[in-house]
């Protein structure tokens, strides 16, 4: 296997639906080349530093502001039966 | 590149319902009833599913569109367009999977209408080689984390993942940050399994290249 049959498989091989006689070849690959060695390892703490990162979360706050004007939405859409619309927890 | 010719973004949100791929499901997912309840009426069954979901969707919005405003008011969108057309979801594939094709596609309609030159789609840019191949083979040490504060580590990964095409962004960010198995992927994007997979390999490689390039930039200036 080369590097570029390699990188071909490295997504099912990050997914783990690679199949057994790949995966040794995969596993060799790796043992003799330490480029995709590094591709693997930093491609593997990228995906776990984004994962991690809680980039974009939704503050309680606004989370109760979204909720309140959609429901609210809802409601005078005309389809929701007229009931107080909870804006809290 | 295995890609599907008519992007999601053109889809009408009738079709969504019927074009979500169907999956045998053993157990009956808790969100059914919920739907069924709010089908029926029920205005806490339907607050409660927007409460489920409402982190997700706008992580998901802002993620595509980069623009926290306009999160907020696709997060709002999307909801109410459930709302809408709730009488369409059948329970055939995940509520939330339903939930997520209709954020992306009222994220790239965002994206289109902002960008009045272009036109932005899953498919925008997908075919670049860039970032495709690796070219940077430093290690990462010591690990970004430990190096990095959380502040400044939050904003160099918001800095590299805006640079990358929305068509891939997408991918990465439904998979990799959302947690969705390829098959949702390709479910909530309309596109095929090995599209997804395809997409997702550049989108790692790129975003790996765009960090390592950061990291070592830093490292550098440092010294």
């Amino acid at each position: 296997m080369n590097c570029t049959e390699f990188l071909a498989k490295l997504t099912d091989y990050f997914d783990g639906q690679i199949d057994p006689a790949l995966l040794t070849e995969v596993k060799e690959h790796l043992g003799t080349c330490h480029h995709c060695e590094v591709v693997v390892d930093t491609t593997r703490k990228t995906i776990d530093v984004y994962r991690g990162a809680q980039t974009y979360e939704l503050p309680e706050e606004l989370s109760n502001r979204l909720r309140a004007a959609v429901m609210e939405r809802c409601r005078v859409s005309g389809k929701l039966p007229d009931i107080a619309v909870k804006t809290g927890k | 590149m295995e890609v599907q010719s008519s992007p999601i973004v053109d889809q009408p949100l009738e079709l969504l319902a019927e074009t979500v791929a169907a999956e045998p499901q053993a157990e009956i997912h808790p969100d059914v009833a919920l739907v069924e309840r709010a089908k029926a009426g029920d205005t806490a069954a339907f607050e409660q599913l927007v409460r489920q979901y409402d982190r997700q969707i706008f992580r998901t919005a802002q993620h595509i569109t980069q623009n926290r405003e306009d999160a907020e008011d696709i997060t709002q969108d999307v909801f109410f367009k459930a709302f809408q057309k709730l009488d369409q979801f059948q329970g055939n594939s995940k509520f939330s999977t339903w939930l997520v094709r209709i954020a992306v596609n009222e994220s790239l309609m965002r994206l289109r209408k902002r960008k009045t030159s272009k036109t932005v789609s899953m498919d925008q840019d997908v075919e670049t080689a860039e970032g495709s191949i690796p070219r940077d083979f430093a290690e990462w040490r010591p690990n970004p984390e430990q190096n990095y504060s959380q502040s400044e580590l939050a904003e160099i990964l918001r800095k590299t993942i805006a640079g990358l095409p929305p068509g891939f962004r997408t991918v990465f960010t439904l998979r990799d940050i959302e947690n969705l198995s390829t098959e949702e992927t390709a479910e909530a994007l309309g596109l095929s399994v090995p599209a997804v997979k395809s997409r997702l390999l550049r989108a790692r490689l790129q975003l790996r290249e765009r960090l390592s390039r950061y990291f070592r930039q830093n490292k550098e200036a440092s010294k």
